[in-house]
């Protein structure tokens, strides 16, 4: 008898040949996360969220941390949200929606101010303006509304990675040719004749314009829309 | 006088769009048609120039003597959807053609940056006073709208103009508003919004 059950334990112990990572990549959180980053990308594929892009891509580490704040707040209030959905009246949501998101959006800024000045000085008032991120709201009306907090939590992460890498791609184009530099280390040289271009406006339309055209072009089985 | 400068200012030289990008997701999505264009551009005129002094309201006599600087941006932004509602609701009540013009851009509003990032630019990060406020908020929607006007009519020759599939939408209409904002460098140093900021 005990002998018996020493040897179950054993096969169980030994049963996991799949491995862990294969069993994850099957799991609906993964295929949410997958599909968030690239499918779902708010800047590239919708088109959204496009002013905070703009304005805080100047440099590529600028571009990463406010994907990073974005994130944050995305998860977070798509997180607090999905646990609140159930007591708000429908009429009221947006504002209710809103009023969520711009209370993290507090604690980002109080958080940078308090911890990281310069980054503060450099993204400037485009922290705030995470409030109005169109996808920020549409994560939270479209999914975190109608789903339970960890799949909201999940896919608002997703897209959050989609967003950050989105933005880190702009900086680091609009650093190279703009300063030289890549994430403030020298890259082209001290001979490399900065394009003022590429860090006044609008060079950061030009940029984004030309990424959002690429991608649309050669993504393998993307529908372009036309607008 | 100094009305008439920042209202100049707000049209040309700091044009929210083109050097703030103040406004951008609803300025791709809407500029594809002439008419809706003309519409959105009127709603966002009208709605700026009714946020920004009642936002700077709050700021001044509520928010700041009371030490709840850290709450502007909850409260700006209930504002701004507060307003909204009420300007839609008494819109249909008293003015129904008004309304069926504008009332579907309405909406659309509350999440435009254009008109939170106006409060936070007059407010926050220019802390220009009550007149000068108001008349920023209207200029900022009068240069919105002359940009989104003048896109919706480049757009509409677009559609037969050849080119890659993925570049048009979107793509294109990003590059044209960047050729647009270097146009508008042109005005650069002829009224600077930057020189009314107070302390």
């Amino acid at each position: 008898m005990a002998a018996n059950e020493a040897k179950v334990q054993v096969t169980k112990a030994q049963a996991p040949a799949i491995p862990i990572w294969r069993k994850w990549e099957s799991t609906p959180t993964f295929k949410e996360l997958i599909s968030d980053i690239w499918n779902d990308n708010p800047i590239f594929r919708m088109v959204l969220a496009l002013c905070p892009t703009m304005g805080a891509t100047n440099m590529a580490i600028n571009g990463f941390s406010q994907g990073v704040a974005t994130m944050f707040v995305t998860a977070m209030s798509s997180l607090t949200i999905s646990y609140i959905r159930n007591f708000v009246p429908a009429e009221v949501r947006i504002v209710a929606f809103m009023v969520v998101i711009a209370a993290y959006v507090t604690l980002v800024q109080i958080i940078l101010q308090a911890y990281l000045p310069p980054l503060a000085a450099a993204l400037g008032p485009y922290v705030p303006l995470i409030i109005t991120n169109c996808f920020v709201l549409g994560r939270a009306e479209a999914f975190a509304s109608k789903n339970g907090p960890w799949l909201s939590f999940i896919d608002a992460i997703g897209v959050g990675l989609g967003f950050t890498l989105s933005l880190t791609l702009i900086g680091i184009a609009r650093e190279v040719l703009g300063f030289g530099t890549v994430f403030q280390m020298p890259l082209l040289g001290p001979d490399w004749t900065k394009w003022v271009l590429m860090i006044v406006p609008g060079g950061a339309f030009i940029t984004v314009g030309l990424y959002v055209g690429l991608v649309r072009q050669f993504s393998p089985g993307g529908s372009v829309e036309e607008t | 006088m100094d009305i008439l400068l920042i209202v100049i200012g707000a049209v040309l030289t700091n044009n929210i769009l083109l050097t703030a990008f103040l406004g951008l997701c609803p300025f791709v999505g809407v500029s594809g048609q002439y008419s809706s264009a003309s519409g959105m551009g009127m709603a966002v005129i009208f709605v700026l120039t009714v946020t920004v002094p009642i936002n700077w309201l709050l700021n001044n006599f509520v928010l700041v003597p009371f030490g709840l600087e850290y709450l502007q941006l909850i409260a700006f932004i209930v504002t701004i959807a507060f307003t909204v509602q009420v300007v839609e609701v008494s819109m249909k009540r008293f003015s129904p053609e008004l309304y069926n013009a504008l009332g579907i851009f309405l909406p659309l509003i509350t999440v435009n940056c254009a008109i939170f990032g106006s409060s936070l630019w007059a407010m926050v990060l220019w802390k220009l006073n009550f007149v000068q406020s108001a008349a920023f908020g209207f200029g900022g929607g009068v240069g919105w709208a002359l940009a989104i006007l003048a896109m919706a009519a480049i757009r509409e020759r677009l559609k037969v103009a050849p080119m890659p599939a993925g570049m048009r939408g979107a793509g294109i209409t990003l590059i044209i508003i960047g050729l647009m904002a270097l146009g508008f460098a042109g005005f650069t140093g002829m009224i600077s919004l930057q020189d009314f900021a107070g302390s």
